[in-house]
């Protein structure tokens, strides 16, 4: 029931990020960014604007939907198929540094496919992962190298992140 | 139009069972599944684990490749069967045929047969989900939702557009799943074939019917030919290839009739100079190869949605 992100808080944490961003590759050369569907989409875009009225410079944007690389449609029985929407990544990655925008980092499992479907358009020099939340809870050994908030939470709970480009506001809620 | 985030069914066997809601779930579908086909490696690992058997009793080159071709670019592993000689295989053969294939338990059978309702025969007897690939005279659902996503892919839609159909209207089963699909989305039909080659009913669909190609071709947004089987010539059917093509062969002096910007589509494989002209079938009307290259989308689209549904 807690908004624990109100839209200040959100864009303080993406204007943090934009400068670690710099600082830590030293500019925005051969850089790139690639939201995964839905709400790693705008975050990108919000991100790339930002390092573009620091640095003058455009940084490509890509949208990538990881569904055909999700480890649980194998599954027999698991009810209908979830939507797949357009994966859009208009420029070769090969030898770029990439980084990869998500919403909420937590088992790690969207992050294993978005890193195999990102591996299947090219050779990236490096991909480093950018996320608005870490809520814990790793199945994987994955890591962000970039975080908005890092938010405990139980199992029980749900995080909603609100953008504006979809949801009419930002936010980001703790459920139950 | 309320938006579906899954089919009803877990088999397609016709687009007579499908709403509206559903076909533009498969045909958006298939619009991320094209840039699949686009990347720098044409596969991905969605279907990995699961088999798909192509049974085609009927010879077929380019639908039977396309499905090879979508079930591979989804990482299925896939085995065919065609059935050389015999082209009516019937009652007891199918349903031994379908034992034996379920002994192997594919998780998907795609189906072309001579006879229209084998496919749905084999559904009531396997645990597989069974893909129409065409029967008989009755459906091929695959052909037409590669020709509706084709459609939208150059029109940006398909409700409201003039879609004419023409050529050999009672042999086609290309012709009935568009038919089906094409007013379940709201676009205008008009038919058009000799009368030999007009099956009575197609009024009660919501379609027009004339003889006539230049009335049929009048503000055409979409032209669909069909094709004329040269057996069917000799018959009673038709009198010879000059007559239908002067009657029914879509000439580029005949196309001036249609929309500007109109489109013109072939099933194929296409018979030049019968029901259609060269100049018109490489024109700047023909959207013939984007038909083939779609339909690679289109069959992993539906071939992924089957592949979620539960056990029933």
């Amino acid at each position: 029931m807690a908004i624990v992100m109100d839209a200040d808080r959100v864009s303080r944490s993406l204007a943090r990020i934009a400068h670690e961003i710099l600082e830590r590759n030293r500019g925005v050369e051969n850089l790139a960014l690639v939201g995964i569907r839905a709400r790693g989409v705008p975050l990108a875009e919000r991100l790339a604007a930002m390092l573009r009225d620091l640095t003058g410079a455009e940084v490509q944007t890509g949208s990538l939907d990881i569904t055909l690389y999700r480890d649980d449609l194998m599954r027999h029985a698991v009810g209908p198929q979830p939507v797949i929407r357009r994966t859009e990544i208009p420029f070769s990655i090969d030898d770029k540094l990439i980084l990869l925008v998500d919403d909420v980092l937590y088992t790690g499992r969207t992050i294993r496919a978005a890193l195999d479907a990102l591996i299947d358009f090219g050779r990236p020099r490096a991909i480093q992962l950018v996320v608005l939340v870490d809520r814990g809870h790793r199945e994987l050994p994955i890591r962000a190298d970039y975080v908005g908030r890092n938010i405990p939470t139980s199992h029980q709970q749900s995080v909603q992140v609100r953008l504006a480009e979809l949801d009419g506001r930002d936010e980001v809620e703790v459920e139950g | 139009m309320t938006t579906a985030t899954a089919l009803r069914s877990r088999h397609l066997l016709g687009i007579e069972d499908l709403d509206a809601a559903e076909i533009d779930l498969i045909l958006e579908t298939a619009l991320a599944m094209k840039e699949v086909g686009a990347r720098p490696i044409k596969k991905v690992p969605t279907l990995r684990g699961r088999t798909v058997v192509n049974l085609f009793f009927e010879p077929s080159t380019r639908t039977r490749m396309s499905f090879e071709l979508a079930e591979k670019r989804l990482s299925a592993d896939t085995l065919g069967m065609t059935t050389v000689g015999s082209s009516v295989v019937k009652g007891e053969t199918l349903s031994d045929t379908a034992r034996t294939i379920e002994a192997m338990a594919p998780d998907i059978i795609v189906m072309r047969h001579g006879s229209s309702g084998a496919p749905h025969q084999l559904a009531r007897v396997c645990k597989a989900s069974i893909i129409n690939a065409g029967d008989g005279t009755h459906e091929h659902p695959t052909q037409a939702l590669l020709d509706a996503f084709t459609i939208r892919e150059r029109k940006g839609r398909l409700q409201g557009l003039r879609v004419a159909i023409v050529g050999d209207l009672v042999h086609s089963r290309v012709l009935r799943s568009n038919l089906w699909l094409l007013t379940k989305v709201g676009a205008s039909v008009v038919v058009c074939g000799p009368a030999t080659l007009v099956p009575p009913g197609l009024e009660r669909m919501g379609v027009e019917v004339t003889n006539d190609l230049d009335r049929a071709l009048d503000g055409a947004d979409v032209v669909m030919m069909l094709r004329v089987q040269h057996e069917r010539m000799h018959g009673l059917f038709l009198p010879s290839v000059r007559e239908y093509f002067t009657l029914f062969g879509l000439t580029p002096a005949r196309m001036k009739r249609a929309a500007p910007e109109a489109i013109v589509m072939h099933p194929g494989p296409m018979n030049r100079g019968v029901e259609i002209d060269s100049d018109v079938a490489d024109g700047p009307w023909s959207v013939i190869l984007d038909q083939v290259a779609n339909g690679v989308a289109v069959r992993m689209a539906v071939l992924y949605l089957l592949a979620g549904g539960e056990d029933s």
